[in-house]
This record gives C-alpha cells, sequence and structure tokens, in this order.
C-alpha cells in the first residue's frame, strides 16, 4: 500500500503483534507483548489497565514518540514514522505543556507556525477553536493565569489546531480534580462528536474509560497484553445522564472484572475504578 | 496579581540605607572618629560634589566604557558558545571543560600580565578581564536555559515534525531567555568590579581603580570614598539596566513570578 492510498484506509491504527522491551540494566522489561488491534476511522477507544500494563507506551508508539521493539504498526495505512512527519495526529499528555511566553491564543497557533499556516488563516482557527474549548475572552491570558482545567483545554485546542484525523490522549484529566474532569468528559465527547476525529484515549478512570468510549481496551500488566476489549454500546450522544443508566453500570461492572480477573496474582488493588495511580513505572 | 510601583517596592532598602548613613554621620561625630579610619557620609557627598567636575565624571566615563565593551564582548562570546554547545555535541565536549577552566583562573591575577601586554592607558587589558569574568556564567546559564526544556514539551515538537531549528526558535531559545537575564544580571555588577578592580594594577591616572588607589596613596580618604560610591552607583546602574532590558524582552516572566 503506498501512501497516498492511506487516507482511505478505514484503519486508522493496525497493530500486529506489537511489543516493546525496556533494557534497565542487566534486567530486560517486558512492557508490551503480542499487541493486536485495529482501530476504525470515528472509533473513540480508551486504553486502560493497571500501573505497568504498557498503555501510554502503546499510544507512544502509535504516536512515533517511542520506537516498538517488534511487531508491525500502521497508522493510516503509513508507517508511524511516516504518519508523525505527515502530521496526522495531535497529542495531548497529562501535562498541559503549554508555553509561559505564549497566551492562549498563540499557543493554540504554535502548531500552525510549526507547520507553516499563514498567519490570518492560523487567526481564524485559533479563534474557532477558542470558542470549541469555550475560552472566550481567555484569549490573552497567559497559562499561569488558568485552571488546571482551562489549560488542557488549551491543550485539547492546540493537538485540534490543524485538523488532524487522529488524537492521542494520553491521561489528559489524570491530574484533575473529579468535577473537572468529568466537565471535561462531556467536553471531549462534544468535541469528538462535532469534529468526527479518531481518539485513542489512555485512562486509569473505568467510569470515564465507560462514559467517553466506543471501545475499551483492557489491558494487563507484566507483561502488558490486551486482556479484553468491551464494546460499550452505550447510546449517543452521550450526557450527564448516561451515568445514570444501568446499561452503564453494568458496563463498568464489566470492565472493572476484567481488570480484576488479571489484577489478582499482580496487584491487590480492591477499587481500581477510584485509584488514580500516578507513578507509573513503565507505562 | 501584585502590581507594586517601582518606588513602593524599594522604599525600604532606601529608607535602610538613609538609617544606615545617618547613624554613620552620627557616630563619626559622637565617637570624634578620624577621617582617615572613616569619613562621614557628608564629608564623601562634598569630595563628590567637588571633583566630579574635573576628575570624576572622566573617570567614571572611562571605567563605563571599559565595563560595557568587556560585558557585551563577554556576554556575546557565552551567548554564542552556549548556543553551539547545546546544538552540537563535539562543542559541548570541547568548549564546556575549557570554560570550566577559564572560570576557576583567578582573573585579577592576569591583571598586571595583560597591562604588559598593552599598556596601561589602553582599555584592553580591562576589558578582556571584565570580557572573560563574564563569559562563565552567561555561558552556563545559556546552556542551561536551552538544555532544560520539559521532555514532553520537546516530544510535543516532534509530534508537530518540527525542524531542530523550530525546536530552537520556538521552545529552547523562548526557555532560554529568563535564565540569560540571570546570567546578565550578574554580569552588569560583575563588569563594573572587574573593571575597577582591574585599574588597580594600571590604567589612566584619572580612571576610577587607579584613582583610588593614588588618593588611598597619599591618605586622602574622603577623595578615594567619593570614587568608591561612584563605582557603587555605576554597578546599581548597570543592574536596573538589566532588569529593565528583561522587562522589556521578556515581560511574561516577571508577570509569572509576580503571580506565583
Amino acid at each position: 500500500m503506498n501512501a497516498a492510498a492511506g487516507s482511505a484506509s478505514p484503519h486508522v491504527v493496525e497493530t500486529h503483534g506489537v511489543g516493546k522491551v525496556f533494557e534497565t540494566g542487566d534486567a530486560a522489561v517486558t512492557a508490551l507483548d503480542g499487541i493486536d488491534l485495529t482501530i476504525r476511522s470515528g472509533e473513540f477507544v480508551s486504553l486502560i489497565g493497571p500501573s505497568g500494563c504498557g498503555k501510554s507506551t502503546l499510544l507512544r508508539i502509535i504516536g512515533d514518540l517511542t520506537d516498538p521493539s517488534g511487531g508491525e504498526l500502521r497508522v493510516n495505512g503509513k508507517s508511524a514514522r511516516q504518519a508523525r512527519l505527515d502530521r496526522d495526529y495531535g497529542m495531548v499528555f497529562q501535562a498541559p505543556v503549554l508555553m509561559d511566553w505564549r497566551n492562549v491564543a498563540s499557543n493554540i497557533e504554535l502548531p500552525l507556525e510549526v507547520m507553516g499556516f499563514p498567519r490570518e488563516d492560523r487567526a481564524r482557527r485559533s479563534a474557532a477553536l477558542v470558542k470549541l474549548v469555550e475560552l472566550e475572552g481567555f484569549e490573552g491570558k497567559h497559562p499561569w493565569q488558568l485552571s488546571g482545567g482551562m489549560q488542557q483545554r488549551v491543550a485539547i485546542a492546540r493537538a485540534l489546531a490543524f485538523d488532524p484525523k487522529l488524537l492521542l490522549m494520553d491521561e489528559p484529566f489524570g491530574a484533575l480534580d473529579e468535577m473537572t474532569r468529568e466537565r471535561m468528559n462531556l467536553e471531549v465527547m462534544r468535541i469528538w462528536r462535532e469534529t468526527g476525529t479518531t481518539i485513542v484515549f489512555v485512562t486509569h478512570s473505568i467510569p470515564e474509560a465507560v462514559f467517553l468510549s466506543t471501545r475499551v481496551v483492557v489491558m494487563s500488566a507484566r507483561p502488558g497484553r490486551i486482556s479484553r476489549v468491551v464494546d460499550v454500546d452505550l447510546p449517543q450522544p452521550r450526557t450527564v445522564d448516561t451515568r445514570e443508566e444501568p446499561r452503564y453500570f453494568s458496563l463498568v461492572t464489566t470492565v472493572r472484572e476484567a481488570l480484576r480477573a488479571h489484577l489478582v496474582d499482580t496487584e491487590p488493588l480492591d477499587d481500581l475504578g477510584d485509584a488514580r495511580i500516578r507513578a507509573e513505572g513503565i507505562s | 496579581m501584585t502590581r507594586s510601583s517601582p518606588l513602593s517596592s524599594w522604599l525600604p532598602a532606601l529608607l535602610l540605607a538613609v538609617v544606615v548613613l545617618a547613624l554613620w554621620e552620627g557616630a563619626s561625630i559622637v565617637l570624634g572618629l578620624q577621617t582617615f579610619l572613616l569619613p562621614r557620609p557628608s564629608l564623601i557627598v562634598g569630595k563628590l560634589v567637588e571633583l566630579w567636575p574635573s576628575t570624576l565624571a572622566r573617570g567614571i566615563a572611562f571605567t563605563a566604557s571599559e565595563a560595557l565593551v568587556g560585558l557585551v564582548t563577554g556576554v556575546a562570546c557565552g551567548t554564542l558558545v552556549g548556543l553551539a554547545t547545546a546544538r552540537w555535541r563535539t562543542a559541548r565536549e570541547t568548549l564546556v571543560p575549557i570554560g570550566i577552566g577559564a572560570s576557576t583562573v583567578p582573573i585579577i591575577a592576569f591583571a598586571p600580565i595583560t597591562i604588559n601586554w598593552f599598556g596601561p592607558e589602553s582599555m584592553l587589558p580591562r576589558v578582556i578581564i571584565v570580557a572573560v569574568m563574564v563569559f562563565f556564567p552567561t555561558m552556563v546559564n545559556t546552556i542551561r536555559g536551552l538544555t532544560q526544556v520539559e521532555p514532553a514539551a520537546l516530544e510535543l515538537m516532534s509530534s508537530y515534525a518540527a525542524t531542530d531549528r523550530q525546536t530552537l526558535m520556538k521552545l529552547r531559545v523562548p526557555n532560554a531567555l529568563p535564565f540569560w537575564f540571570t546570567a546578565l544580571r550578574i554580569a552588569m555588577t560583575l563588569s563594573v568590579i572587574g573593571a575597577v578592580v582591574g585599574e588597580f594594577f594600571g590604567g589612566p591616572l584619572y580612571s576610577l581603580g587607579i584613582y583610588i588607589t593614588n588618593q588611598t596613596g597619599v591618605s586622602d580618604y574622603a577623595s578615594a570614598w567619593a570614587a568608591i560610591v561612584l563605582a557603587c552607583f555605576l554597578g546599581i546602574a548597570f543592574y536596573f539596566a538589566a532588569i529593565l532590558l528583561e522587562r522589556l524582552l521578556v515581560p511574561w516572566y516577571a508577570a509569572r513570578e509576580a503571580a506565583r
């Protein structure tokens, strides 16, 4: 398949037997092993699992920020490297990673400057994105003048600035409080609906994964493997009421049990759904 | 955000200075201190006014020029070497050890030698001393600012397929500016010290350093003190110039620090 045909592929991400081994001194740690995953255009896929299951590593491999140790990987039908060079995806990290010397509008315009968009186009896009993430009136503010949730909204707007068809989100709301997190979840849902972007979303939170996703990929640790894929058949559009539905609760239970099945012999965590594990060794 | 006017933020320091000067003046009179031990502030100020047109104005102009030329040279070299070392590994491996070596040299000890090379009337001996003195802090801070970048920010640039040059201009350089200005503040005060102390070993008769040595030699301590006070003012002026430049070029930095 040549690169030009790539955009026609319905498979945004396709991995076959992808693995990752970290060499740490004399010991080798297998972070990922035999990952087979296909993500179709327009999906919202969450990667969830305990610390060290390699979910962040998998996301970083898709984004060509980390090299896999083995296996095959296609992003938009191309190599991950080519996809990155073609600016096929936008990335959102756990930390907002905003430039303090830039205000909200020019932070959003950073990728556009790098990619050589003309000035008027940049201004038009950043104005539209400020609106999309509901930060009107804050265009001229600097990062330190914003709350954590607002900073992360700027990061999301920045990732969307150049219309990538794929959005990679690495625990974007991990550092936010529960209330802000739920509001941000609704926003991401809305943005996903309005933009039609394919989203791959790494999270520690079961409720978040179930609420947002069309599919939840449950992973287990040591070595990092996909233990189960849960289809989330909750109706769209999802709203605050979605979290009250019995089907939502049963799916949360399904994901929790899928996680627990592999936890028994590894980690004695009794409620992973609420566990916010920040210090994630290798993932 | 706290926005205090320059005057009110400097008021406590100014007040303390006035109190200390008043105590000094009072104690000198009450204790009957000899002028050659410690002249009263009023005497020093008197000398300053008296000597300004004939001697001191020319002296401070000369010393300030030495400091400024040395400063610009040293800061420019330190910045360029810093940029090169952050960019090229070979430069890092060859230039940083040399820079560290240069910083351990007791540079003032070279003053007699440089004077021997260029003659005491020339500015060059002090210019070289000042340049070498300010080079190292500038280089170290430039390298620190260019390299102490959030790893995630580098990955972000990588996710945009940014070129090395773009990463330098849009991430590393802006990140380095506050570090660079910290170096500039240090360099500004160092440059005046370097120029004046450099002159102790030789220079034109009117230069501040030579003037101080000569006046103490003939026990005219009030005049020596007047020259010292002038050198202080020069250092303070340089320091404020650095702050002003910083406010102009990286206004966000002061605003962020004030917000914290």
